[in-house]
């Protein structure tokens, strides 16, 4: 498992440049043109301006979007033109380790974006709390949930194009749905509980908890919620990639 | 590399045994009762028209492929119980490279040794050996893309014996390639061979099953159809030598009932006649003369290939 991790790690640290700037464009220019731009015509969201609101949750979305791409267009690259699984099938390493290494990398690499944004936000005016720290477990959790599905998708996928129903389907609307641009406290009932129910909304939630050092009772819940996506789809994953793998 | 295995021995554990292995992939049945037996030191070719079962059953070996039905012990294990640990002491030179192009040529042996834990110091020297064995020690740091097929291929044996494998797998090792690299890793693999390392290949070269192998098992339909020393099963189920006659219809037909008499086999492909001589014969001799056309050679493990799975073109 840890040599599939470190495969992709020492291959990464060779386009260290174009992949750090690739993750992170989008969430930066998020936080600049939704912050600064559209921020200063909104008014303070539960007790905080629209950037200091929207930037926690913009580390979430960092580690979502590095974790899902790299698990999808990065694993499926290895599985199909490069033939990287096949050639580490023939090893010891099984396909349950390989799926896991995966997820693990790509999680990883998730992680990577979410705490270089963590740690650029004082420079955009948002001072973290020193509970800020207990937010990279969290985050790491995200990654594995996003490269889990990623993995999934790339378990059932037939060429490049078939990811862009991930990306159209699932990625952008929790992008857009997960309360990060606005508070999910204001939406009508049963359609606001099925919102939090989404795995990204509690991440975001924490992430926003932590950054600002508010906690309370639902931190529990929420937790409860990421472990919950993050095992379940790890599980799927795994027996996925098998089906695809092993005929 | 490695040390010669003591050859002789009876109790000598068979490096691969597979009795009656079958697999279906829905309809279609690929292997219909396969028998394989491999002894240490020893080179076993899979000889067999595209389609014939031969990588199934290498990928079957390898747990990519679960069978049907039958027993696979290696090195008296069975599998897929003792899948990983037999996967330790197994190397793959698989038909479809598959190297690593987002690694350098020795990042190719280094990630790939790590696969089979091996520890770091001793894989260093490791590879630079293997490097220099395969003739490419100056090409060390450069990108897969920018290597010949012959260096890929090259690369690819090295890779299989990074972690001194004690079955070595070949599916197709020199599959198109120009005869200059072909010959370089023939005579790399005749190398290892004699210091004993077992090996199982699949090819549909003759020349390479010739040269290389010490057993050979012609399979067709999923089941082996022929087995025995590539120079011995030519002769005993064919001949020593093989006569193509070409004439009308009239003379060849003729020349059939004359070697009815004779103990010799005869196959007529349209408008030829190939005639496999065991032993000499008079009649042969005689209609020799009356066909200007005539076409005296050794037979050769490809007649005898060609004999069996029939000189139609196949495509399952």
């Amino acid at each position: 498992m840890y040599q599939v991790w470190h495969r992709n790690f020492r291959v990464w640290l060779k386009h260290i440049q174009a992949s750090l700037i690739g993750n992170l464009g989008q969430p930066f220019l998020f936080l600049l043109a939704m912050g600064y731009g559209l921020g200063r015509s909104v008014p303070e969201i539960e007790g905080l301006t629209y950037l200091q609101f929207i930037a926690p949750g913009l580390v979430a979305s960092s580690v979502m979007y590095g974790a899902a791409f790299e698990a999808t267009y990065g694993s499926y690259t290895r599985l199909s033109t490069q033939g990287t699984f096949e050639a580490i099938l023939m090893t010891p390493i099984s396909v349950q380790e390989l799926a896991m290494g995966e997820i693990l990398w790509g999680a990883t690499k998730g992680l990577i974006g979410g705490i270089i944004m963590l740690v650029t936000l004082p420079l955009f005016g948002v001072t973290p709390s020193i509970w800020s720290a207990a937010l990279i477990p969290v985050l790491f959790a995200e990654g594995i949930i996003f490269s889990a599905l990623g993995l999934i998708m790339t378990a059932v996928a037939t060429n490049y194009d078939f990811f862009n129903y991930f990306t159209s389907l699932v990625i952008t609307p929790l992008f857009l749905f997960s309360g990060i641009f606005f508070s999910l406290k204001a939406i009508g009932d049963p359609l606001r509980q099925f919102l939090y129910f989404l795995p990204l909304s509690s991440v975001v939630e924490l992430s926003r908890t932590f950054c600002y050092g508010r906690l309370d009772w639902n931190i529990g819940l929420e937790l409860l919620n990421v472990s919950f996506f993050s095992i379940s789809c790890t599980v799927i994953a795994i027996f996925l990639l098998k089906r695809r793998l092993i005929q | 590399m490695k040390s010669p295995n003591p050859t002789g021995a009876d109790t000598q554990e068979l490096v691969l045994e597979i009795k009656r292995l079958r697999k279906t992939f829905g309809q279609r049945q690929v292997l219909k009762g396969l028998d394989i037996r491999l002894r240490p030191g020893q080179c076993l070719a899979l000889l067999g028209p595209n389609g014939a079962g031969k990588t199934t059953t290498i990928r079957i070996v390898l747990g990519l492929v679960i069978a049907t039905d039958g027993e696979i012990k290696v090195f008296g294990k069975p599998l897929p119980r003792f899948l990983r640990d037999v996967k330790y002491d197994i190397g793959v030179v698989p038909q479809m490279d598959n190297l690593d192009p987002d690694l350098s040529v020795l990042e190719n042996l280094l990630v790939y040794a790590s696969y089979f834990r091996i520890k770091r110091k001793v894989v260093r020297e490791r590879a630079h050996e293997l490097l220099s064995f395969f003739a490419l020690h100056n090409r060390r740091d450069e990108i897969i893309q920018n290597l010949s097929g012959g260096q890929r291929r090259r690369l690819l044996l090295a890779r299989a014996l990074i972690n001194k494998p004690k079955l070595l797998i070949l599916d197709e090792p020199t599959i198109g390639l120009d005869p200059q690299a072909r010959l370089l890793i023939w005579e790399r693999l005749e190398h290892l061979r004699k210091k004993g390392t077992t090996m199982l290949l699949t090819s549909h070269y003759m020349e390479e099953v010739a040269r290389l192998a010490t057993t050979v098992i012609i399979i067709d339909h999923g089941k082996s159809i022929a087995r025995g020393r590539p120079d011995k099963i030519v002769k005993e189920m064919l001949g020593t030598e093989i006569m193509e006659f070409s004439g009308s219809m009239e003379k060849l037909e003729g020349l059939e009932d004359l070697l009815k008499t004779c103990d010799v086999l005869a196959e007529r492909v349209d408008d030829r006649l190939f005639v496999y001589v065991k032993n000499g014969c008079p009649e042969l001799d005689y209609a020799t003369r009356d066909f200007p056309m005539v076409v005296k050679r050794p037979a050769t493990l490809e007649d005898l290939f060609l004999k069996l799975t029939g000189r139609k073109l196949r495509e399952t």
